[in-house]
Protein backbone atom coordinates (compact mmCIF):
# COMPACT_ATOMS: atom_id res chain seq x y z
CA UNK A 1 0.00 0.00 0.00
CA UNK A 2 3.01 2.59 0.89
CA UNK A 3 4.59 2.08 -2.69
CA UNK A 4 1.35 3.61 -3.86
CA UNK A 5 2.74 6.81 -2.72
CA UNK A 6 5.55 6.36 -4.66
CA UNK A 7 6.75 9.85 -6.76
CA UNK A 8 3.78 11.72 -4.86
CA UNK A 9 4.46 15.09 -5.43
CA UNK A 10 2.81 16.39 -2.63
CA UNK A 11 5.55 15.25 -0.13
CA UNK A 12 7.34 12.55 -1.57
CA UNK A 13 6.79 9.12 -0.09
CA UNK A 14 9.59 6.85 -0.70
CA UNK A 15 9.79 3.42 0.03
CA UNK A 16 12.93 3.42 1.86
CA UNK A 17 10.52 5.89 4.00
CA UNK A 18 8.91 3.08 5.37
CA UNK A 19 10.54 2.70 8.98
CA UNK A 20 9.57 6.97 9.27
CA UNK A 21 6.01 5.61 9.81
CA UNK A 22 6.55 1.96 11.93
CA UNK A 23 4.47 1.97 15.10
CA UNK A 24 6.39 3.03 17.91
CA UNK A 25 6.47 -0.83 19.36
CA UNK A 26 7.39 -2.00 16.33
CA UNK A 27 10.13 1.01 16.36
CA UNK A 28 11.37 -0.44 19.50
CA UNK A 29 12.11 -4.11 18.80
CA UNK A 30 13.95 -2.78 15.65
CA UNK A 31 16.10 -0.84 18.12
CA UNK A 32 16.50 -3.28 20.77
CA UNK A 33 17.63 -5.98 18.49
CA UNK A 34 19.98 -4.01 16.44
CA UNK A 35 21.44 -2.24 19.75
CA UNK A 36 22.01 -5.77 21.02
CA UNK A 37 23.94 -6.43 17.98
CA UNK A 38 26.08 -3.20 17.16
CA UNK A 39 26.92 -3.50 21.27
CA UNK A 40 28.33 -7.07 21.07
CA UNK A 41 30.05 -6.25 17.83
CA UNK A 42 31.87 -2.99 19.31
CA UNK A 43 32.92 -5.31 21.98
CA UNK A 44 34.13 -8.18 19.67
CA UNK A 45 36.41 -5.52 17.76
CA UNK A 46 37.03 -2.39 19.21
CA UNK A 47 39.92 -2.90 22.15
CA UNK A 48 38.60 0.45 23.52
CA UNK A 49 34.91 -0.34 24.08
CA UNK A 50 35.72 -3.91 25.17
CA UNK A 51 37.94 -2.37 28.08
CA UNK A 52 35.38 0.50 29.46
CA UNK A 53 32.79 -1.95 29.02
CA UNK A 54 35.33 -4.24 31.45
CA UNK A 55 36.00 -1.94 33.53
CA UNK A 56 31.93 -1.68 34.26
CA UNK A 57 31.74 -5.30 34.62
CA UNK A 58 29.34 -5.25 31.76
CA UNK A 59 29.05 -7.74 29.09
CA UNK A 60 26.87 -7.12 25.76
CA UNK A 61 24.05 -9.57 27.65
CA UNK A 62 24.30 -6.73 30.03
CA UNK A 63 21.70 -5.03 27.54
CA UNK A 64 18.43 -6.50 27.89
CA UNK A 65 16.30 -3.34 27.52
CA UNK A 66 17.03 -0.12 25.62
CA UNK A 67 16.80 1.42 29.10
CA UNK A 68 19.80 -0.74 30.17
CA UNK A 69 22.10 1.59 26.94
CA UNK A 70 22.14 3.91 30.42
CA UNK A 71 24.65 1.68 31.61
CA UNK A 72 26.90 1.73 28.69
CA UNK A 73 30.35 4.12 28.65
CA UNK A 74 30.35 7.67 27.02
CA UNK A 75 32.31 7.77 23.93
CA UNK A 76 33.93 11.31 23.51
CA UNK A 77 35.38 13.26 20.64
CA UNK A 78 38.77 12.95 21.88
CA UNK A 79 38.42 9.09 22.04
CA UNK A 80 38.45 9.60 18.42
CA UNK A 81 41.59 11.64 18.06
CA UNK A 82 43.55 8.91 20.29
CA UNK A 83 42.81 6.54 18.71
CA UNK A 84 43.94 8.19 15.57
CA UNK A 85 43.50 6.90 12.77
CA UNK A 86 41.68 3.60 12.51
CA UNK A 87 41.59 2.92 16.38
CA UNK A 88 38.30 2.51 16.76
CA UNK A 89 37.52 0.69 13.61
CA UNK A 90 35.23 -2.36 13.66
CA UNK A 91 36.11 -4.30 10.15
CA UNK A 92 39.24 -5.13 8.58
CA UNK A 93 39.93 -2.44 6.52
CA UNK A 94 39.00 -5.08 3.23
CA UNK A 95 35.73 -4.45 4.17
CA UNK A 96 36.39 -0.42 4.15
CA UNK A 97 34.79 1.07 1.23
CA UNK A 98 35.33 4.58 2.26
CA UNK A 99 36.98 6.97 4.39
CA UNK A 100 35.97 10.39 5.30
CA UNK A 101 37.79 13.00 7.79
CA UNK A 102 36.73 16.02 9.51
CA UNK A 103 38.65 18.07 11.64
CA UNK A 104 39.57 17.34 15.63
CA UNK A 105 40.14 19.50 18.53
CA UNK A 106 44.03 19.52 17.75
CA UNK A 107 44.27 19.90 14.37
CA UNK A 108 44.82 16.53 13.44
CA UNK A 109 41.29 15.15 11.79
CA UNK A 110 39.26 12.70 13.25
CA UNK A 111 39.11 9.53 10.28
CA UNK A 112 35.37 7.86 10.15
CA UNK A 113 35.23 4.90 7.71
CA UNK A 114 31.97 3.07 5.89
CA UNK A 115 31.76 -0.72 5.02
CA UNK A 116 29.70 -1.51 1.31
CA UNK A 117 26.23 -1.80 3.77
CA UNK A 118 27.31 1.56 5.47
CA UNK A 119 27.15 3.56 2.25
CA UNK A 120 23.53 1.87 2.18
CA UNK A 121 22.46 2.91 5.13
CA UNK A 122 23.76 6.42 4.43
CA UNK A 123 22.12 6.45 1.16
CA UNK A 124 19.28 5.43 2.46
CA UNK A 125 18.55 7.61 5.87
CA UNK A 126 19.78 10.96 3.17
CA UNK A 127 17.09 9.72 0.95
CA UNK A 128 14.45 9.82 3.89
CA UNK A 129 15.43 13.10 4.75
CA UNK A 130 15.18 14.52 1.41
CA UNK A 131 11.81 12.95 0.93
CA UNK A 132 11.21 14.19 4.10
CA UNK A 133 11.30 18.03 3.06
CA UNK A 134 8.71 17.20 0.45
CA UNK A 135 11.69 15.66 -2.94
CA UNK A 136 10.63 13.09 -4.97
CA UNK A 137 11.59 10.90 -8.20
CA UNK A 138 12.26 13.87 -10.70
CA UNK A 139 13.34 16.98 -8.60
CA UNK A 140 16.31 18.16 -10.26
CA UNK A 141 18.96 18.69 -6.73
CA UNK A 142 22.19 20.91 -7.04
CA UNK A 143 24.17 19.61 -4.74
CA UNK A 144 26.44 22.93 -3.19
CA UNK A 145 27.67 20.57 -0.22
CA UNK A 146 31.66 20.69 -0.68
CA UNK A 147 32.90 17.33 -2.21
CA UNK A 148 35.69 15.45 -0.91
CA UNK A 149 36.52 14.33 2.88
CA UNK A 150 33.40 16.36 4.36
CA UNK A 151 30.65 14.01 4.30
CA UNK A 152 28.18 16.52 3.15
CA UNK A 153 29.07 16.40 -0.68
CA UNK A 154 28.35 12.67 -0.91
CA UNK A 155 26.11 11.97 1.77
CA UNK A 156 23.46 14.43 -0.15
CA UNK A 157 24.78 12.77 -3.38
CA UNK A 158 24.17 9.26 -2.89
CA UNK A 159 20.66 10.07 -0.49
CA UNK A 160 19.60 12.09 -4.32
CA UNK A 161 20.46 9.62 -6.22
CA UNK A 162 18.60 6.71 -4.00
CA UNK A 163 15.58 8.69 -3.91
CA UNK A 164 15.67 8.86 -7.85
CA UNK A 165 15.82 12.60 -8.32
CA UNK A 166 18.55 14.21 -10.43
CA UNK A 167 21.54 15.31 -9.17
CA UNK A 168 24.35 18.12 -10.21
CA UNK A 169 27.42 17.51 -8.44
CA UNK A 170 28.44 21.09 -8.46
CA UNK A 171 30.23 21.52 -4.97
CA UNK A 172 30.41 24.60 -3.19
CA UNK A 173 31.74 27.93 -4.40
CA UNK A 174 31.83 28.84 -7.47
CA UNK A 175 28.70 31.55 -6.90
CA UNK A 176 27.91 32.81 -10.67
CA UNK A 177 28.43 29.43 -11.96
CA UNK A 178 25.70 27.98 -9.24
CA UNK A 179 23.56 30.82 -10.09
CA UNK A 180 23.65 29.83 -13.63
CA UNK A 181 22.87 26.60 -13.37
CA UNK A 182 20.20 27.01 -11.37
CA UNK A 183 18.44 28.94 -14.13
CA UNK A 184 19.38 26.84 -16.97
CA UNK A 185 19.27 23.84 -15.32
CA UNK A 186 15.54 24.49 -13.92
CA UNK A 187 16.70 23.40 -10.48
CA UNK A 188 14.05 22.14 -7.85
CA UNK A 189 16.09 21.46 -4.91
CA UNK A 190 19.17 23.07 -3.99
CA UNK A 191 21.45 21.95 -0.30
CA UNK A 192 24.31 23.39 0.82
CA UNK A 193 25.13 25.67 4.14
CA UNK A 194 22.57 28.16 5.24
CA UNK A 195 24.99 30.98 4.88
CA UNK A 196 26.12 29.93 1.67
CA UNK A 197 22.99 30.35 0.56
CA UNK A 198 22.36 33.82 1.82
CA UNK A 199 25.36 34.54 -0.06
CA UNK A 200 23.82 33.01 -3.29
CA UNK A 201 20.48 35.36 -2.86
CA UNK A 202 22.70 38.62 -2.72
CA UNK A 203 24.61 37.37 -5.75
CA UNK A 204 21.71 36.50 -7.33
CA UNK A 205 20.24 39.92 -7.05
CA UNK A 206 23.47 41.80 -8.39
CA UNK A 207 23.15 39.79 -10.95
CA UNK A 208 19.73 40.43 -11.80
CA UNK A 209 18.29 37.22 -11.27
CA UNK A 210 15.12 36.80 -9.45
CA UNK A 211 15.28 33.02 -7.41
CA UNK A 212 11.64 33.59 -6.80
CA UNK A 213 10.59 33.40 -10.46
CA UNK A 214 12.58 30.01 -11.31
CA UNK A 215 11.05 26.79 -10.38
CA UNK A 216 13.61 26.07 -7.34
CA UNK A 217 11.40 25.61 -4.14
CA UNK A 218 12.97 23.55 -1.64
CA UNK A 219 16.21 24.49 0.19
CA UNK A 220 17.73 21.80 2.47
CA UNK A 221 19.98 23.02 4.82
CA UNK A 222 22.46 21.75 7.36
CA UNK A 223 26.18 21.92 9.00
CA UNK A 224 26.09 24.73 11.08
CA UNK A 225 23.06 26.22 13.29
CA UNK A 226 21.06 28.96 11.58
CA UNK A 227 18.14 30.77 13.39
CA UNK A 228 14.39 31.08 12.16
CA UNK A 229 14.73 34.34 11.50
CA UNK A 230 17.51 33.36 9.13
CA UNK A 231 15.14 30.76 7.43
CA UNK A 232 12.43 33.69 7.13
CA UNK A 233 14.90 35.81 5.16
CA UNK A 234 15.91 32.70 2.61
CA UNK A 235 12.17 32.02 2.71
CA UNK A 236 10.83 34.90 1.52
CA UNK A 237 14.10 36.08 -0.73
CA UNK A 238 13.97 32.70 -2.56
CA UNK A 239 10.87 32.26 -2.86
CA UNK A 240 11.37 28.47 -1.42
CA UNK A 241 10.65 26.39 1.82
CA UNK A 242 13.73 26.11 3.59
CA UNK A 243 14.67 22.71 5.73
CA UNK A 244 17.04 22.23 8.60
CA UNK A 245 19.00 18.99 8.64
CA UNK A 246 21.28 17.19 10.86
CA UNK A 247 24.36 15.09 11.42
CA UNK A 248 27.76 14.61 12.15
CA UNK A 249 30.74 12.74 10.33
CA UNK A 250 31.21 10.47 13.59
CA UNK A 251 27.37 9.35 13.42
CA UNK A 252 27.37 8.85 9.24
CA UNK A 253 27.52 12.51 8.41
CA UNK A 254 24.61 13.99 6.89
CA UNK A 255 21.33 12.33 7.34
CA UNK A 256 20.78 11.77 11.33
CA UNK A 257 17.94 13.99 11.40
CA UNK A 258 15.83 16.08 9.03
CA UNK A 259 12.83 18.56 9.12
CA UNK A 260 9.83 17.94 7.53
CA UNK A 261 6.82 19.65 5.89
CA UNK A 262 5.47 20.95 9.71
CA UNK A 263 8.81 22.61 10.04
CA UNK A 264 8.55 21.82 13.93
CA UNK A 265 11.19 20.16 15.23
CA UNK A 266 13.87 17.92 13.18
CA UNK A 267 12.51 14.02 12.68
CA UNK A 268 15.49 11.63 14.46
CA UNK A 269 16.13 8.36 12.07
CA UNK A 270 16.51 6.27 15.07
CA UNK A 271 15.61 3.23 13.53
CA UNK A 272 19.74 3.43 12.75
CA UNK A 273 20.43 6.56 15.54
CA UNK A 274 19.52 6.30 19.31
CA UNK A 275 18.98 9.14 20.91
CA UNK A 276 19.05 10.10 24.58
CA UNK A 277 19.70 13.50 25.79
CA UNK A 278 21.91 13.59 29.36
CA UNK A 279 22.73 16.29 31.71
CA UNK A 280 26.17 17.83 30.37
CA UNK A 281 27.46 18.19 33.84
CA UNK A 282 26.38 15.04 35.48
CA UNK A 283 26.26 12.47 32.30
CA UNK A 284 22.83 11.56 33.75
CA UNK A 285 19.86 10.94 31.50
CA UNK A 286 17.63 13.46 31.08
CA UNK A 287 13.48 12.73 30.68
CA UNK A 288 12.01 13.36 27.43
CA UNK A 289 11.25 17.15 26.67
CA UNK A 290 13.66 18.31 29.05
CA UNK A 291 16.88 20.34 27.48
CA UNK A 292 20.09 18.57 27.78
CA UNK A 293 23.07 17.53 25.24
CA UNK A 294 22.21 15.06 23.02
CA UNK A 295 24.11 11.85 22.77
CA UNK A 296 23.70 9.03 19.78
CA UNK A 297 24.13 5.16 19.51
CA UNK A 298 24.59 4.21 15.86
CA UNK A 299 22.27 0.99 16.00
CA UNK A 300 23.68 -0.20 12.53
CA UNK A 301 26.51 0.97 11.94
CA UNK A 302 29.69 -1.69 10.88
CA UNK A 303 33.01 -0.29 10.18
CA UNK A 304 32.41 2.31 13.26
CA UNK A 305 29.91 2.12 15.99
CA UNK A 306 29.79 4.44 17.79
CA UNK A 307 28.09 3.51 21.27
CA UNK A 308 26.52 6.61 23.38
CA UNK A 309 28.41 9.09 21.52
CA UNK A 310 28.25 13.28 22.64
CA UNK A 311 27.88 15.30 20.50
CA UNK A 312 28.32 18.58 22.71
CA UNK A 313 25.04 19.67 21.02
CA UNK A 314 22.28 21.15 23.07
CA UNK A 315 18.36 20.08 21.99
CA UNK A 316 15.34 18.49 23.76
CA UNK A 317 13.50 15.22 22.24
CA UNK A 318 10.06 16.43 21.25
CA UNK A 319 7.22 12.83 21.91
CA UNK A 320 3.98 14.25 20.37
CA UNK A 321 2.91 12.82 17.83
CA UNK A 322 3.78 14.85 14.21
CA UNK A 323 1.65 16.73 11.63
CA UNK A 324 3.43 14.92 9.00
CA UNK A 325 2.32 11.36 10.33
CA UNK A 326 5.84 10.18 11.01
CA UNK A 327 6.50 8.41 14.12
CA UNK A 328 10.11 9.05 14.45
CA UNK A 329 10.78 11.21 18.01
CA UNK A 330 11.96 14.91 16.83
CA UNK A 331 14.65 17.16 18.06
CA UNK A 332 14.25 20.81 18.61
CA UNK A 333 16.44 22.45 16.45
CA UNK A 334 20.26 22.81 17.73
CA UNK A 335 20.96 26.35 19.03
CA UNK A 336 23.87 25.92 21.06
CA UNK A 337 26.53 23.54 22.01
CA UNK A 338 28.01 22.68 25.39
CA UNK A 339 31.33 23.60 24.46
CA UNK A 340 31.69 26.49 22.41
CA UNK A 341 32.83 24.82 18.99
CA UNK A 342 31.77 26.93 16.26
CA UNK A 343 31.90 26.05 12.61
CA UNK A 344 33.50 28.73 10.08
CA UNK A 345 34.25 28.48 6.52
CA UNK A 346 33.47 24.41 7.24
CA UNK A 347 35.96 24.14 9.53
CA UNK A 348 34.97 23.05 13.07
CA UNK A 349 36.94 25.67 15.64
CA UNK A 350 37.26 24.91 19.56
CA UNK A 351 38.21 27.97 21.82
CA UNK A 352 40.78 25.48 23.04
CA UNK A 353 42.06 25.72 20.39
CA UNK A 354 42.69 29.65 20.19
CA UNK A 355 44.00 29.17 23.48
CA UNK A 356 46.70 26.37 23.03
CA UNK A 357 48.19 29.11 20.34
CA UNK A 358 47.78 31.94 22.72
CA UNK A 359 49.53 30.43 25.08
CA UNK A 360 52.43 29.13 23.67
CA UNK A 361 53.28 32.76 22.12
CA UNK A 362 52.54 34.26 25.49
CA UNK A 363 53.67 31.66 28.11
CA UNK A 364 49.79 32.20 29.97
CA UNK A 365 46.81 32.81 28.96
CA UNK A 366 45.26 35.95 28.84
CA UNK A 367 41.64 37.27 28.61
CA UNK A 368 40.88 36.71 25.18
CA UNK A 369 37.33 36.38 23.04
CA UNK A 370 36.69 35.41 19.55
CA UNK A 371 34.17 37.51 17.10
CA UNK A 372 32.52 36.08 14.35
CA UNK A 373 31.05 38.37 11.72
CA UNK A 374 29.29 37.72 8.36
CA UNK A 375 30.65 40.30 5.21
CA UNK A 376 28.89 39.87 2.25
CA UNK A 377 28.28 36.38 2.60
CA UNK A 378 31.87 35.73 4.19
CA UNK A 379 32.29 34.67 7.74
CA UNK A 380 35.24 36.34 9.25
CA UNK A 381 37.11 35.49 12.66
CA UNK A 382 38.46 37.94 14.68
CA UNK A 383 40.35 37.55 18.13
CA UNK A 384 40.73 39.93 20.79
CA UNK A 385 43.26 40.06 23.61
CA UNK A 386 43.93 41.74 26.19
CA UNK A 387 47.41 43.05 26.51
CA UNK A 388 49.70 41.48 29.61
CA UNK A 389 52.36 43.03 30.98
CA UNK A 390 54.59 39.65 29.72
CA UNK A 391 54.27 41.06 26.33
CA UNK A 392 53.94 45.14 26.60
CA UNK A 393 56.62 46.91 25.48
CA UNK A 394 57.07 50.47 25.11
CA UNK A 395 58.06 50.31 21.40
CA UNK A 396 55.53 49.79 18.44
CA UNK A 397 57.41 47.46 16.71
CA UNK A 398 57.62 45.05 19.75
CA UNK A 399 54.13 44.76 19.66
CA UNK A 400 53.09 44.05 16.14
CA UNK A 401 55.35 41.49 16.51
CA UNK A 402 53.80 39.65 19.26
CA UNK A 403 50.63 40.89 16.91
CA UNK A 404 51.97 39.23 14.39
CA UNK A 405 53.23 35.81 16.27
CA UNK A 406 49.31 35.48 17.88
CA UNK A 407 47.56 35.71 14.60
CA UNK A 408 50.26 33.62 13.24
CA UNK A 409 49.99 30.78 15.58
CA UNK A 410 45.90 30.95 15.43
CA UNK A 411 46.39 30.31 11.54
CA UNK A 412 48.78 27.96 11.77
CA UNK A 413 46.37 25.35 13.99
CA UNK A 414 42.91 26.57 12.50
CA UNK A 415 44.25 26.71 8.72
CA UNK A 416 42.31 29.68 8.28
CA UNK A 417 42.82 33.96 8.80
CA UNK A 418 42.24 35.85 11.27
CA UNK A 419 42.56 39.27 12.53
CA UNK A 420 44.31 39.68 16.09
CA UNK A 421 43.31 42.82 17.41
CA UNK A 422 45.20 43.45 20.65
CA UNK A 423 43.00 45.40 23.61
CA UNK A 424 43.41 47.44 26.87
CA UNK A 425 43.46 45.31 30.23
CA UNK A 426 40.07 44.48 31.55
CA UNK A 427 38.78 46.10 28.80
CA UNK A 428 36.64 42.07 27.86
CA UNK A 429 33.80 41.53 29.94
CA UNK A 430 34.14 38.68 32.63
CA UNK A 431 31.79 36.62 33.48
CA UNK A 432 30.34 35.03 37.04
CA UNK A 433 30.50 31.48 35.54
CA UNK A 434 31.93 29.92 32.35
CA UNK A 435 33.64 32.83 30.08
CA UNK A 436 31.50 33.36 27.02
CA UNK A 437 34.69 33.29 24.56
CA UNK A 438 32.84 33.45 21.20
CA UNK A 439 30.87 36.20 20.48
CA UNK A 440 28.99 34.91 16.98
CA UNK A 441 27.18 37.90 15.05
CA UNK A 442 27.37 36.16 11.97
CA UNK A 443 23.35 36.04 11.99
CA UNK A 444 22.74 39.46 13.66
CA UNK A 445 20.00 41.83 10.99
CA UNK A 446 19.03 38.55 9.05
CA UNK B 1 71.58 60.50 34.39
CA UNK B 2 68.73 58.17 33.52
CA UNK B 3 65.23 58.70 33.59
CA UNK B 4 62.30 56.55 34.34
CA UNK B 5 59.67 56.71 31.79
CA UNK B 6 56.25 55.04 32.12
CA UNK B 7 54.53 53.26 28.47
CA UNK B 8 50.87 52.63 28.65
CA UNK B 9 49.00 50.75 26.07
CA UNK B 10 45.77 52.23 24.66
CA UNK B 11 43.36 51.35 22.25
CA UNK B 12 43.53 53.64 19.15
CA UNK B 13 40.33 54.18 19.67
CA UNK B 14 38.09 57.92 20.65
CA UNK B 15 38.60 58.88 24.31
CA UNK B 16 40.86 56.55 25.07
CA UNK B 17 43.95 59.24 25.99
CA UNK B 18 41.59 61.05 28.48
CA UNK B 19 41.39 58.37 30.82
CA UNK B 20 45.06 57.77 32.41
CA UNK B 21 45.38 61.34 32.28
CA UNK B 22 42.76 62.16 34.33
CA UNK B 23 43.94 59.14 36.66
CA UNK B 24 47.43 60.64 37.46
CA UNK B 25 45.96 64.33 37.05
CA UNK B 26 43.70 63.50 40.10
CA UNK B 27 46.64 62.52 42.17
CA UNK B 28 47.68 65.62 41.61
CA UNK B 29 50.56 64.07 39.31
CA UNK B 30 52.23 66.57 36.62
CA UNK B 31 53.79 65.78 33.36
CA UNK B 32 56.71 66.71 32.55
CA UNK B 33 56.52 65.53 28.89
CA UNK B 34 54.74 62.91 27.01
CA UNK B 35 55.22 61.35 23.79
CA UNK B 36 52.61 59.21 21.49
CA UNK B 37 52.90 56.34 19.03
CA UNK B 38 50.15 54.67 17.35
CA UNK B 39 49.09 52.01 14.63
CA UNK B 40 45.72 51.74 13.10
CA UNK B 41 44.79 49.59 16.05
CA UNK B 42 46.44 50.52 19.07
CA UNK B 43 48.90 53.25 20.44
CA UNK B 44 51.35 53.30 23.07
CA UNK B 45 51.23 56.56 25.64
CA UNK B 46 54.35 57.47 26.93
CA UNK B 47 54.93 59.84 29.73
CA UNK B 48 57.98 61.73 31.84
CA UNK B 49 56.36 62.53 35.20
CA UNK B 50 58.26 63.64 38.51
CA UNK B 51 56.26 61.13 40.98
CA UNK B 52 57.40 57.91 38.40
CA UNK B 53 56.55 55.42 40.90
CA UNK B 54 53.10 56.99 42.69
CA UNK B 55 52.06 57.21 39.13
CA UNK B 56 52.77 54.00 38.22
CA UNK B 57 51.12 52.70 41.35
CA UNK B 58 48.35 54.62 40.43
CA UNK B 59 47.41 53.57 37.08
CA UNK B 60 48.20 49.76 37.78
CA UNK B 61 45.69 49.82 40.62
CA UNK B 62 43.41 51.29 37.70
CA UNK B 63 43.88 48.42 35.40
CA UNK B 64 46.54 49.82 33.29
CA UNK B 65 49.77 47.71 31.98
CA UNK B 66 52.55 49.68 32.48
CA UNK B 67 56.09 49.42 31.18
CA UNK B 68 58.87 51.18 33.03
CA UNK B 69 61.88 52.05 30.76
CA UNK B 70 64.73 54.24 30.83
CA UNK B 71 65.71 56.76 28.83
CA UNK B 72 68.17 59.56 28.48
CA UNK B 73 67.36 63.27 28.06
CA UNK B 74 69.91 65.21 26.03
CA UNK B 75 69.93 69.05 26.11
CA UNK B 76 71.02 70.08 22.26
CA UNK B 77 71.26 73.92 20.68
CA UNK B 78 68.38 75.03 19.13
CA UNK B 79 69.58 76.01 15.91
CA UNK B 80 69.38 74.21 12.53
CA UNK B 81 72.13 71.10 12.61
CA UNK B 82 71.85 70.65 16.53
CA UNK B 83 69.87 67.56 16.51
CA UNK B 84 71.76 66.29 13.47
CA UNK B 85 75.06 66.80 15.19
CA UNK B 86 73.99 65.19 18.11
CA UNK B 87 72.61 61.84 15.87
CA UNK B 88 75.49 61.95 13.85
CA UNK B 89 77.72 61.10 17.43
CA UNK B 90 75.54 58.47 18.05
CA UNK B 91 75.48 56.93 14.69
CA UNK B 92 79.67 56.97 15.02
CA UNK B 93 79.55 55.12 17.91
CA UNK B 94 76.68 52.82 16.66
CA UNK B 95 74.23 53.41 18.96
CA UNK B 96 70.68 52.24 17.88
CA UNK B 97 67.97 54.77 19.10
CA UNK B 98 64.43 52.45 19.51
CA UNK B 99 63.00 56.05 19.34
CA UNK B 100 63.25 59.68 20.50
CA UNK B 101 60.50 62.81 21.15
CA UNK B 102 60.72 66.29 21.94
CA UNK B 103 61.00 68.03 25.47
CA UNK B 104 57.86 70.43 25.91
CA UNK B 105 59.94 72.58 27.37
CA UNK B 106 63.46 74.69 26.20
CA UNK B 107 66.02 76.36 28.40
CA UNK B 108 67.36 79.25 26.73
CA UNK B 109 68.81 78.60 23.60
CA UNK B 110 68.51 74.46 24.69
CA UNK B 111 66.02 72.11 23.07
CA UNK B 112 65.93 69.32 25.39
CA UNK B 113 65.08 65.59 23.53
CA UNK B 114 64.25 61.99 24.76
CA UNK B 115 65.89 59.31 23.64
CA UNK B 116 65.26 55.74 23.72
CA UNK B 117 68.52 53.67 23.59
CA UNK B 118 68.91 49.82 23.57
CA UNK B 119 71.98 50.85 25.77
CA UNK B 120 71.34 53.76 27.51
CA UNK B 121 74.58 54.03 29.71
CA UNK B 122 77.09 53.41 26.91
CA UNK B 123 75.07 56.08 24.94
CA UNK B 124 75.66 58.68 28.27
CA UNK B 125 78.95 57.97 28.29
CA UNK B 126 79.75 59.02 24.24
CA UNK B 127 77.25 61.69 24.88
CA UNK B 128 79.43 62.82 27.80
CA UNK B 129 82.73 61.81 25.95
CA UNK B 130 81.93 64.48 22.89
CA UNK B 131 80.52 67.35 25.30
CA UNK B 132 77.11 66.69 25.07
CA UNK B 133 74.66 67.66 28.09
CA UNK B 134 72.68 65.15 29.55
CA UNK B 135 70.12 66.27 31.76
CA UNK B 136 68.96 64.06 34.49
CA UNK B 137 66.03 63.75 36.78
CA UNK B 138 66.69 66.22 39.40
CA UNK B 139 68.44 68.72 37.02
CA UNK B 140 65.09 68.05 34.90
CA UNK B 141 62.32 68.86 37.74
CA UNK B 142 64.64 71.69 38.31
CA UNK B 143 62.98 73.66 35.09
CA UNK B 144 59.40 73.14 36.01
CA UNK B 145 59.08 73.91 39.48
Amino acid sequence: MLTELWNDAEGGFHPASAPDFLPGSALREVQLRRLRAVVARAYKNVALFRSRMEERGLTPESIQSLADIQHLPFTVKTDLRDTYPFGLFASPMSDVVRLHASSGTTGKPIVVAYTREDVEVWSEVMARTLASCGLHRGDILQNAFGYGLFTGGLGAHYGGETLGATVIPISGGNTDRQIMIIRDFNVSALCCTPSYFTHMIERARELGVDLRELPLRIGIFGAEPWTDGMRRHIEAEAGIKAYDIYGLSEIIGPGVASECSAQEGLHLFEDHFYPEIIDPETGEALPDGEEGELVLTTLSKKAMPMIRYRTRDITSLITEPCACGRTLRRMRRIGRRSDDMFIIRGVNVFPSQVEAALLAVEGTLPHYRIILTRDQGLDRMAVEVEVTPEVFSDKIKALEDVRTRLAQAIEHILGIRVELRLVEPRSLARSEGKAKRVIDRRNEGK
Amino acid sequence: MKLQQLSLFLENRPGRLGAPLEAIAAEGINILTLSLADTAQFGILRLIVREWDKAKRVLEEAGWVVNLTEVVAVDLLDRPGGLAQALKILEGANLNIEYMYAFSLRRGDKAILIFRFEDPDRAIQVLLDKGLHVVDGDELMSFVS
